[in-house]
Formats: C-alpha cells, sequence, structure tokens
C-alpha cells in the first residue's frame, strides 16, 4: 500500500517547526507504525536528509518509551494500544496520516516526534517509591496478601509511563499516571507506612501538570487500561491524608 | 518420515585443518585464570558468607568520600545504585534512555526463580544450585551458582517489600509455577509482566535516592568510554544525547550493567538500543570478554514475516505446554496448515525426544527447528518457521480453557501477525535473545581491570552455556542488590583518603579526545549508506555463520564476510545530521561501529570452541543421534579475550571444576 506521511520537523527545542509531506510507498498492512518510519528514515538518509526523530525501545507495548499523536490522537486510531503496536492496516490505501509530538505545555519537543517527558518521574521522586533499605524486607510470606487484593495492585502497577494521558488530557493532567501509582502502592502491605505522606506529596507534585476536570480522554488512549477510578483514587488518598494528618 | 540426516562425530579434514591455520593468524593463547573453585573439604553452601566475613568495610562516615560510577538502570543497575546509595556512597547513575524505568529489564514476561524451596515438591538450594550449573551444560561457574540460589530468597522479599506486587495464592502465600525445563514449581510471577513490575520497583527505589540526595541520575546519557589510569578503572566518558556534548566523570570505582549484546543480529527478542557499546569499548581498555560465542536462542519467537520487522517479538514459552509442534514431512508443501493430513505431518520434536516431547529446553527444541527449516520442511510465506498447533489442545479442554491460559499471547500474535491462532496454528521460530557471554570477572563481580565492576547481562557468571528460564532477572537482581554493594566497598575501601581522578589529568583528556575523534571518524566517512543498513546485513550474516547451529568452514566464512562489511562500513557510512544536538544516526553508528568487531569476537570465539555445548552447536560435534557433544577434556574452561594493541585476540582461560554437581551429560529423550 501508499501513504502521505504529514510530519512535524522541529530541529531542537528552541527552534520553530512545521509540517513536511513525504510520500510512502511499498508498505503493507502488517507494518507497524514506527516500522513506516523507520523504512522512510532508510529512504531520506539514502537520499541525503536527515531522518526523522522518534523514540522507541521494545516495539512490544511494555517499555513506555514510544508516542506520537496521528491524526491528532495520541498513540494512534487504535484505542488503547501504543504507537509501536499501531498497524498501518488502520488506514486505507492511499490516506495521508498526520505525524506530531506528544502535546503538551508540560512535554518540550526534544526534536522531531521526540519529547521530554521527565515531568512523571518527577513525580514518582516525590514520594512514589517505598522507603525499604535492601536487605530490611520481612519474609515476604510472612503477611498473607489476598489474591483479589494482589490482582487489584496489579492493574494499577500496569501503567507504562508513556506519558499519552497527558497528551489527551485537554488540560494536561497527569492525575491517571499519578492515581494509578498512589492505589498501586496503597494496596502493597509495606508500602502503607507512607500513605499518607506519599498521597500528599505526589498529588502536590502533580500540581505540576494540569487539573483534572474528568473528561476522560486519558483512559482510552491508555495502553495499559488504567481506569476512571484511578483519579476518583487520587482524590480519595489526598482526602484520607487530610483528614486522617497521619503519615500512613 | 525422513530423519534429518546427520554427520555423526568428527571426522578429520582439511577443513579443519584450514581452521586451525586461521585461528592461529588470530589468536594467541595466554594464561589461566584464577577462576572461584568451591573447596572440596568445606560446605559449598557457606562460601559466600565465608566471602562476606573476608571483605573489607567502609565505615558509614567514610562512605560520602567515595563516588561510584554505576551504568544502566536496569534491574542490575538501578539496584546497585539504590544499594550503594543507600548505604551512602555518591552514586552517578547513567542510562541513555529518558527514564530509568524504560530499560530492556521491563519486558521479561515469564518470571524470576528463587530457591525459597516452600513447597514439598522437593526443591532446595542444592536443587536449585544443580539444575542452574546442569541447565548451563557445565560451563557457568559453580560457586557463582551457590550464591545466585542463597541470595534469591532475600530477593523476592525486597522487591515486594518495594512494590512489585507478585501473584498470590487464594491463601494469601506467594504463588509460584514451573518453568523452563525444571520439575519443581519455584518461579515467581506477575502476571506476564514479571520483568516490568521488578523493573518499575527498582527504578522507583533509585528515585527516592535521587530524591534523597545520594545518587545524581543522568538520563539520555552514553557511555561511549572508559578511563583507566594506574592500571584501575577511574570513570567513563559520557555523550549527553540532547546536546552531543562529550564529558568526563571520575570516580573510585565504575560498574557496569548495561544489559546483553542478542541485539548483534539485528532481529532479536531484545529493545531496539539494547547495544554492547560500553562493555566493549571496556574490553579495548583491557577487559576481557568471555565466551561471546554463547547466546541462547528463543524457539518460540514470532517468525520475520516481512522485511522491514524491526525485531522478532518472543511469545512465551509456557504455550509450548499445550501446544503441538510441527511442519509437513514433504519439503516445500504449498497446502494451507488445516488442509495437510495427520499423517503427513512430522512432530518432531515428540518424535525425537519421547520423555520431553514439546517441552525440551530451548537450545534443543530451537536447534530442531532449524534442522528442520534448512532441510526445506519450513512454512509460511518465507518459509523459515514451523508450526506451534493448539487443535489438539482446543479439541480436549475447549476453547474457553485455552483462552483462559493464553488468550493474552493469542491476542499479541493476532496483533502482530494478522493471524488467528485459534483456527490456523502459530508460527514460530528460533530467535537470538540472551546473551550468556559478557565481560568477564570474577567472584567478586570485579573484571580483569581493577576497580570495574560488572552485573547482570552485561557479565557472564551464572547461566554457563544455556540459560535455563527465570534465572536471568535473578542473576541481574542479586548482582544488584546483594552482591555488588558488598564487593565495591571492598574495593573501595583499598582506596581511603584517594581523591577522584582530576579532570585535567592527561589519562582523562586523553579518553575525551579520543572519544570525540571517534564520534568525528564515523561523521567524516561521508559515505553512501546509514549505519542500520550495515546493522541490517550483520545480522543475517551472523544468523546463517554463527547461530543455532555452527560449523568450522561457516564460521571461517563468517570472519571474512564481517571484515568485508566493517571495511564497507568505514568506507561507506554515511551519517546524516548534525554532531552537536539530538541525533539518532550518531547514536547508531557508533553501535554498530562496536558490532562490527563483536561479531568478529563471536566468530572468532565459536571457532575456537571446538567441542558443542548448550546453545553452541558445532555440527562436527553431535552424537550419532544429532546430539550435542561436550568436550569436558578439552573444553571444560571459560574463555576470556584480551583484545591486543593490534586487533589480534589472546584467549585465556578459567578452568572449571565442578564439586557439588557432578559432570553429566544432558538428555532429554
Ligand atoms: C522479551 C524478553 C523476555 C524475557 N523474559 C525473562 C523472564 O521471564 N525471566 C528471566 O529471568 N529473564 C527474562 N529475560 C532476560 C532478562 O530480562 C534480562 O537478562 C535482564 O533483565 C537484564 O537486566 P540488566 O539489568 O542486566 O540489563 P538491562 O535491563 O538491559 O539494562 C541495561 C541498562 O543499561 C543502560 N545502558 C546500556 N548501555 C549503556 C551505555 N553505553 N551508556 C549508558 N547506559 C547504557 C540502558 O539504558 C539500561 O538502563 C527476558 C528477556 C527478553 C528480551
Ligand atoms: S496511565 Fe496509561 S497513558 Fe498514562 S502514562 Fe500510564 S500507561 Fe501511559
Ligand atoms: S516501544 Fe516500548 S512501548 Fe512502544
Amino acid at each position: 500500500m501508499k501513504l502521505t506521511l504529514k510530519i512535524w520537523r522541529q530541529d531542537a527545542t528552541d527552534s520553530a517547526g512545521g509540517f513536511v509531506e513525504y510520500p510512502l510507498e511499498e508498505v503493507g498492512p502488517e507494518f507497524s507504525l514506527l516500522e513506516a518510519l523507520d523504512k522512510l528514515n532508510d529512504e531520506l538518509v539514502a537520499d541525503g536528509r536527515e531522518p526523522v526523530a522518534f523514540d522507541s525501545d521494545c516495539r512490544e507495548g511494555v517499555c513506555g518509551s514510544c508516542g506520537i499523536t496521528v491524526d491528532g490522537r495520541p498513540h494512534g486510531p487504535v484505542a488503547n494500544t501504543p504507537s509501536c503496536r499501531q498497524h498501518l492496516r488502520s488506514f486505507d490505501d492511499g490516506a495521508t496520516v498526520r505525524l506530531e509530538p506528544f502535546r503538551s505545555a508540560h512535554y518540550p519537543v526534544v526534536k522531531d516526534l521526540v519529547v521530554d517527558r521527565d515531568g512523571l518521574d518527577r513525580i514518582i521522586g516525590a514520594g512514589g517509591y517505598v522507603s525499604v533499605d535492601a536487605g530490611t524486607a520481612p519474609d515476604a510470606d510472612s503477611h498473607p496478601v489476598t489474591h483479589e487484593q494482589a490482582e487489584y495492585a496489579l492493574d494499577m502497577a500496569a501503567c507504562i509511563g508513556c506519558g499519552a494521558c497527558v497528551a489527551a488530557c485537554p488540560n494536561g493532567s497527569a492525575n491517571l499516571f499519578t492515581g494509578a501509582k498512589l492505589l498501586h502502592l496503597s494496596t502493597t502491605s509495606q508500602a502503607r507506612t507512607e500513605r499518607g505522606t506519599r498521597a500528599r506529596e505526589m498529588a502536590a507534585a502533580s500540581e505540576e501538570f494540569g487539573p483534572c476536570s474528568l473528561y476522560g480522554e486519558c483512559v482510552e488512549v491508555c495502553p495499559a487500561g488504567i481506569p476512571l477510578s484511578a483519579i476518583a483514587g487520587l482524590n480519595r488518598e489526598r482526602l484520607r491524608e487530610v483528614f486522617r494528618r497521619r503519615a500512613n | 518420515m525422513t530423519p534429518v540426516p546427520h554427520a555423526t562425530s568428527t571426522a578429520p579434514g582439511t577443513a579443519i585443518a584450514d581452521t586451525a591455520a586461521l585461528l592461529d593468524d588470530l589468536r594467541a593463547i595466554g594464561e589461566d585464570l584464577p577462576g572461584f573453585d568451591l573447596p572440596a573439604d568445606r560446605d559449598p553452601a557457606k562460601v559466600w558468607s565465608e566471602r562476606k566475613l573476608d571483605y573489607r568495610l567502609v565505615s558509614p562516615l567514610n562512605r560520602r568520600k567515595f563516588t561510584v560510577i554505576v551504568v544502566g538502570t536496569g534491574l542490575a543497575g538501578a539496584g546497585c545504585a539504590a544499594a550503594l546509595g543507600e548505604l551512602g556512597y555518591r552514586v552517578e547513575a547513567f542510562t541513555f534512555h529518558d527514564a530509568p524505568r524504560r530499560a530492556h529489564s521491563v519486558a521479561a514476561q515469564g518470571g524470576i526463580n528463587a530457591a525459597r524451596a516452600r513447597k514439598v515438591d522437593n526443591d532446595s538450594l542444592a536443587r536449585f544450585v544443580k539444575d542452574t550449573v546442569k541447565g548451563g551444560d557445565f560451563r557457568g561457574r559453580e560457586a557463582d551458582a551457590w550464591r545466585l540460589g542463597e541470595e534469591s530468597i532475600r530477593v523476592i522479599d525486597h522487591m515486594e517489600a518495594i512494590g512489585a506486587p507478585f501473584a498470590r495464592e487464594y491463601g494469601g502465600q506467594l504463588a509460584t509455577r514451573s518453568f523452563g525445563g525444571v520439575q519443581v514449581s519455584r518461579t515467581y510471577y506477575t502476571r506476564g509482566q514479571t520483568g516490568q513490575q521488578l523493573q518499575v520497583a527498582a527504578s522507583q527505589a533509585l528515585l527516592r535516592q535521587v530524591a534523597a540526595g545520594t545518587v545524581t541520575l543522568h538520563t539520555r546519557s552514553e557511555m561511549l568510554d572508559l578511563i583507566v589510569s594506574d592500571g584501575r578503572a577511574q570513570g567513563i566518558v559520557v555523550r549527553d544525547l540532547l546536546t552531543g556534548r562529550i564529558r568526563p566523570v571520575t570516580a573510585h570505582a565504575v560498574v557496569l550493567a548495561t544489559g546483553g549484546y542478542g541485539n548483534v543480529y539485528f532481529k532479536s527478542t531484545l529493545a531496539k538500543n539494547s547495544n554492547v557499546t560500553a562493555a566493549f569499548r571496556a574490553h579495548r581498555r583491557g577487559a576481557h570478554f568471555a565466551n561471546p560465542c554463547l547466546i541462547q536462542f528463543h524457539p518460540t519467537a514470532l517468525p520475520v514475516s516481512s522485511p522491514w520487522q524491526s525485531k522478532t517479538i518472543l511469545m512465551s514459552e509456557s504455550l509450548r505446554n499445550d501446544g503441538r509442534i510441527w511442519v509437513p514431512v514433504e519439503p516445500g508443501d504449498p497446502r494451507p496448515a488445516n488442509d495437510i493430513p495427520e499423517a503427513e505431518r512430522d512432530y518432531y520434536l515428540e518424535r525425537r525426544y519421547p520423555a520431553f516431547g514439546n517441552l525440551t529446553p530451548r537450545d534443543v527444541a530451537s536447534r530442531a527447528a532449524r534442522d528442520e527449516i534448512v532441510a526445506g520442511r519450513g512454512v509460511g510465506p518465507l518459509k523459515n518457521s514451523v508450526y506451534l498447533d493448539f487443535a489438539d489442545a482446543i479439541a480436549r479442554v475447549g476453547k474457553k480453557v485455552i483462552t483462559e491460559r493464553y488468550g493474552n499471547l493469542f491476542e499479541m500474535y493476532t496483533d502482530a501477525t494478522g493471524e488467528d491462532p485459534y483456527t490456523e496454528p502459530m508460527r514460530i521460530a528460533p530467535g537470538a535473545h540472551f546473551a550468556m557471554g559478557g565481560l568477564w570477572s570474577d567472584y567478586d563481580l570485579m573484571t580483569s581491570i581493577p576497580g570495574l565492576f560488572v552485573g547482570g547481562e552485561a557479565g557472564w557468571g551464572y547461566h554457563g552455556a544455556n540459560r535455563l528460564g527465570a534465572n536471568s532477572l535473578l542473576s541481574a537482581c542479586v548482582d544488584g542488590w546483594f552482591t555488588l554493594p558488598f564487593s565495591v566497598p571492598n574495593h573501595l575501601a583499598t582506596l581511603l583518603g584517594s581523591d577522584r581522578l582530576a579532570l585535567d589529568d592527561p589519562a582523562v583528556t586523553e579518553a575525551v579526545r579520543r572519544t570525540e575523534d571517534g564520534v568525528r571518524a564515523l561523521l567524516e566517512i561521508g559515505g553512501s549508506q546509514g549505519p542500520d543498513r550495515f546493522h541490517r546485513r550483520l545480522g543475517e550474516l551472523l544468523y546463517d555463520k554463527c547461530g543455532v547451529s555452527r560449523s568450522g568452514p561457516e564460521l571461517a566464512a563468517g570472519i571474512e564476510q564481517v571484515r568485508a562489511i566493517r571495511e564497507e562500513f568505514w568506507s561507506d557510512l554515511r551519517v546524516e545530521g548534525r554532531p552537536d544536538g539530538f541525533n539518532q544516526e550518531i547514536e547508531r553508528a557508533g553501535r554498530v561501529a562496536d558490532y562490527l568487531d563483536m561479531a568478529e569476537l563471536m566468530c572468532l570465539d565459536a571457532l575456537d570452541r571446538d567441542e558443542s555445548c548448550g546453545a553452541h552447536f558445532r555440527t562436527e560435534h553431535q552424537t550419532p543421534q544429532g546430539e550435542a557433544q561436550r568436550d569436558d577434556v578439552h573444553w571444560r574452561f571459560a574463555s576470556a579475550w584480551e583484545r591486543m594493541a593490534d586487533g589480534r585476540y589472546r584467549r585465556h582461560q578459567e578452568p572449571l571444576n565442578f564439586v557439588s554437581v557432578p559432570l553429566q551429560t544432558r538428555d532429554y529423550r
């Protein structure tokens, strides 16, 4: 099949960017979107032109590196699927497809389709961890965790940190990401001793991003299927801390 | 059914004489290396605690006077950096990713082993060691396996405490399953996301130390060289991937936890950016490279279906519990799978290995598949795969049960191939996966350069010639959390009162200049082909010549062809874009340059190792039944390669002795 890729090119964070159109031929429906970019880049280099910069690594949907906006939608047309697992079979032969970086005031463009998502790690650094030093943990079998609790923690822990939720949100809120982490850690037993402080610190760090107005657009793009209840969970964890005024 | 023809045993001939001459030309033989033998008169289970007792200590007040560089934030690197930070050392951590959580460890699915032996299935620490040593076909270090098993217990407790939500039984206890060639249930898991959950927990622990100020984290920073001064590792040279700036960082010790090199094959199960650069550049500075030819091919990878496919995705091995593997009896049979009658199918694993059947270990299953494909019985559009068929299982237990067991994998398969495995058999093929080779290190994880340590897949220790499933996440965790934090301070204690190497020291400026020249050299070639084109060709060449099975003449040809590609690379490479700024072509070009030299070393090691062992199958060395024939008399050692000034190699040997697990032949019939 054939496509026209309309791609955002931007040399560096402080340069102006713009769309450039590239015809792409002899690609198949089984190509992933990123493989299509690989092929385009091969042709660009052979032509003596600069290839398109984009981030990716695992190419199987788990590392969270990839993430581009496709026809206005973070990650691409198929819901809950990361960019590396979007395939050309979603497009009509001959279609024009617009590729841009994740758009958010909180993600400065590094180059072309690559953005800086460090803000997400600042939220984790504010308390998204458990303060247990190596070697000091008790026997994990000494505290029972119900099967359901473990499964629930896993549902919340599934976030791959891709940042699409922020890009999809009209406010640029990171509440889905922050909420998922809070609920994951508030379910695991060792982590509960810092539950209150963690909620306070992470919610405060999350304010670097926008406020949440419950548009729900984040859950439609989230490759990990983090549910909207994670957002309610963030508010609940924060209120719990406000009322209890305790570390845990 | 036509059985695959096999040569019987070694027939000395002209080809062998030629390869011997080639070998002599390429390499010299060096001294034996001191290993760490288990003393026959001592309890092997006590060796690690005795070694720890011998280690020198650094008092808490002195710890902040020491700086340690940790390259890599995978399970090994994040664990090591966090643990040293918790203890009070100053740590400089580096990763080329934009966030520590993205390290390749995140992709592991199946699980992590631990010798906790809680069930009454007769598991024990000793049995863990036995399985590990035997699974590695007696080419790993036995003492390391004992430490691996012992520390595995704390690994599970620790990772659980810092947030990995391991699967639980209904009674609330940790759940386990059996995995990859063992008969007991010692694998801990979190659905199909074990690597992800361990990696996320470890990177959170790392970020906790960043917040506490003990660890300085440098993301999007790639190590390009090692600084050696006074005979010990004292720093690294890094390139800031955002700005292109090259700068030195010095420290009292350097830890490399930079992952495996399976991506040398271009299409592998690894993440696209995994590479060998850090380890190989340390190798150029004097660190020995151990057993480079030992690469595990995973039997259940997705076949390559288009020339532009960027990698081969791993399908969990658990599929082999219910799936039956077969090929058509008639080579080149053009009929769709479902039209081939039962009598015209060869369930070759069940035929050849009646005891283990479809569950034979990875190397055996990979090799058998390759034999069928080479004999013309491969299936699929490119005739490069074999069928993994669930029709019988669906008929036996019903579609619902199969969906419960493997639903997500079936979805993944459909997503990648567009085919429906419920109605037509899956297609699988061996894919390059795990590197058993890596920088050589002693029992303390110190390389042949004092002060340079190595952990995780970048090292060589535990796995021997063939890794057992679920032992690798474990080795990365044990190295990071529970070995390096003991052994690195033992080295630091000798350096009390010494400063970090000054940034204007000649050794530093020389290393920076060399690195800058290296990058410039790539940019100045000004040829016509981008780095990926060379990498793809190199990968195909290696699959062909140094893949699932090898032979002397093929390897010799491989070396020549690698050299030809390398020559072309250095005269016709084109690197687009500017040097000063974000430029992924520069990153790729440097990595491919190292892969070209690495590929030569792999072929050399494979040619040199004139036996079959684990994942290294030399067609000259097989039993009449076509099984790998190990040569313990001549090859019971690890090869550790030293690179000489003229680019030739010297092979050192670490003799391997087995005290607690007697030598035996692996047999899966
Ligand atoms: C698909 C797949 C499934 C697997 N499943 C399992 C399983 O079920 N069980 C199991 O036990 N094992 C499994 N493995 C193997 C296991 O995941 C790896 O061996 C292990 O995670 C390696 O960890 P590591 O810390 O050594 O390296 P990695 O996690 O690869 O980390 C390497 C780090 O080094 C950094 N780095 C590398 N080079 C440089 C440089 N030059 N400069 C700066 N930074 C650098 C990277 O940024 C990264 O942070 C699997 C592997 C794959 C590919
Ligand atoms: S919550 Fe979902 S969309 Fe947001 S970062 Fe995590 S995985 Fe990505
Ligand atoms: S490349 Fe890893 S999630 Fe897409």
